[in-house]
């Protein structure tokens, strides 16, 4: 298990518990997509996991050390881009070997094919980038340090129509068997062909930690008319074509192409229902 | 590259690369590109890859060169060929034979229709 989140109770000062004994786990090799409505502590979460904030009760451990550590060893293995960031006013050559000494595994032909995807150069200066070209910029840096654990929050807020497409492609071809990579997001349809694990959280609990292919054999997501509805299905909303419609998916039977949006509001609505779907 | 809904993602990939060899974009015995080149193509996961590849394989349309990757099996247009008329006169056609129930439509207008063409 790569990282490993036990127990974790924490909240912010004078506020409200984001979460209360709350655990999950994630192995290399996947392409995580963390989802959960506003306000459920998916950044919070996403930062208990890079070591940035400690947990009340509970620990996280990555690779069986406990991150809040801080070790160098660790560290030097996970990357967080967050959803917000400052850049210093420096060119970017300056910022990467300012940077890169933290990170042995950095690869220089990562970062050029990255900004070659990305439509930038390599002589660009961070003061004078836009929002989504400094957020490009630093995506770019964040996958050339090669790290094994790549955590994205809300990476394609702020990128334009292109970067978006531009963006699943950089994912897709830099990712590899020793990796795990989390994105945060509410654009599910920026990133739903990229994942091959979905985990749905609310606060206290894990919805659903579930890898794609095993979701697809147990679901089916179809769309039929209204006049169509057989009473077998687990969720249905209302769609341009009549329904979109979660049926269990029956043993032999064709997988379908998972409808993130759905399983999503499904998963919300009737938690319960979807877990038992998985507990057969 | 735009997906459908309800066929799984890895089987349209796998549409997509038949219809490149159809084309000749990949000839007989030339290299298709590697699961990580062609997820960065259409922007998927590169397990979806796999299984497509896999799929193709099983199919006998594609097979691996040791430490060499992916190549178009001999045969592979003609096969592709046989395999999509198979599923037309499954899937398709029942399909349409449905439709032409539905609006009450007799064969043998359709049959005119296709001579006529």
């Amino acid at each position: 298990m790569m990282m490993e989140v036990k127990n974790v109770s924490f909240g912010y000062r004078g506020k409200q518990t984001v979460f209360k004994d709350f655990s999950l786990s994630l192995e290399e090799g996947s392409v995580y997509g963390l989802l959960g409505k506003n306000g459920t502590g998916k950044s919070t979460l996403l930062y208990l996991m890079t070591g940035l904030l400690r947990p009340r009760q509970g620990e996280v451990l990555y690779k069986g050390v406990n991150v809040f550590l801080r070790r160098p060893e660790t560290l030097s293995q996970m990357f967080i881009v967050p959803e917000e960031f400052t850049l210093p006013k420096v060119s970017l050559k300056q910022f990467v070997s300012l940077n890169r000494p933290f990170y042995p595994r950095f690869s220089d032909e990562l970062l050029r094919s990255c900004l070659r995807d990305f439509d930038m150069n390599e002589d660009i200066h961070l003061g004078e980038l836009s929002m989504g070209q400094k957020k490009k910029a630093y995506m770019c840096f964040a996958l050339a340090t090669n790290t094994q654990l790549l955590v994205m929050d809300e990476p394609s807020n702020g990128l334009d129509i292109p970067s978006k497409s531009q963006f699943r492609r950089v994912v897709a071809s830099g990712m590899s068997e020793d990796k795990a990579v989390i994105i945060s997001t509410h654009q599910v349809r920026d990133i739903d062909s990229l994942l091959d694990h979905v985990v749905i959280i609310d606060g206290s609990r894990t919805l659903l930690n579930r890898s794609v292919s095993d979701i697809c054999s147990r679901l089916c997501f179809d769309e039929v008319s209204s006049g169509e509805l057989t009473g077998d299905e687990l969720f249905t909303q209302p769609s341009v074509h009549g329904q979109s419609v979660i049926l269990p998916n029956r043993l032999g039977e064709e997988e379908s192409t998972l409808n993130l949006e759905l399983l999503f509001n499904a998963t919300l609505a009737h938690p319960e229902k979807i877990a038992q779907v998985f507990n057969d | 590259m735009k997906f459908k809904e309800s066929r799984p993602i890895y089987l349209q990939i796998a549409d997509r690369i038949c219809d490149e060899i159809r084309q000749g974009v990949y000839p007989e015995d030339g290299r298709i590109p590697s699961v990580r080149e062609y997820a960065a193509i259409v922007e998927v996961n590169a397990n979806t890859v796999v299984r497509t590849y896999d799929w193709l394989q099983s199919q006998e349309i594609i097979y691996t060169r040791r430490g060499l990757g992916y190549f178009v099996s001999p045969g592979a247009r003609e096969k592709i060929f046989t395999l999509r008329k198979a599923t037309f006169f499954a899937t398709d056609l029942p399909e349409f034979f449905k439709q032409l129930r539905t609006l009450e439509i007799p064969i043998s207008d359709i049959v005119r229709m296709y001579e006529e063409k």
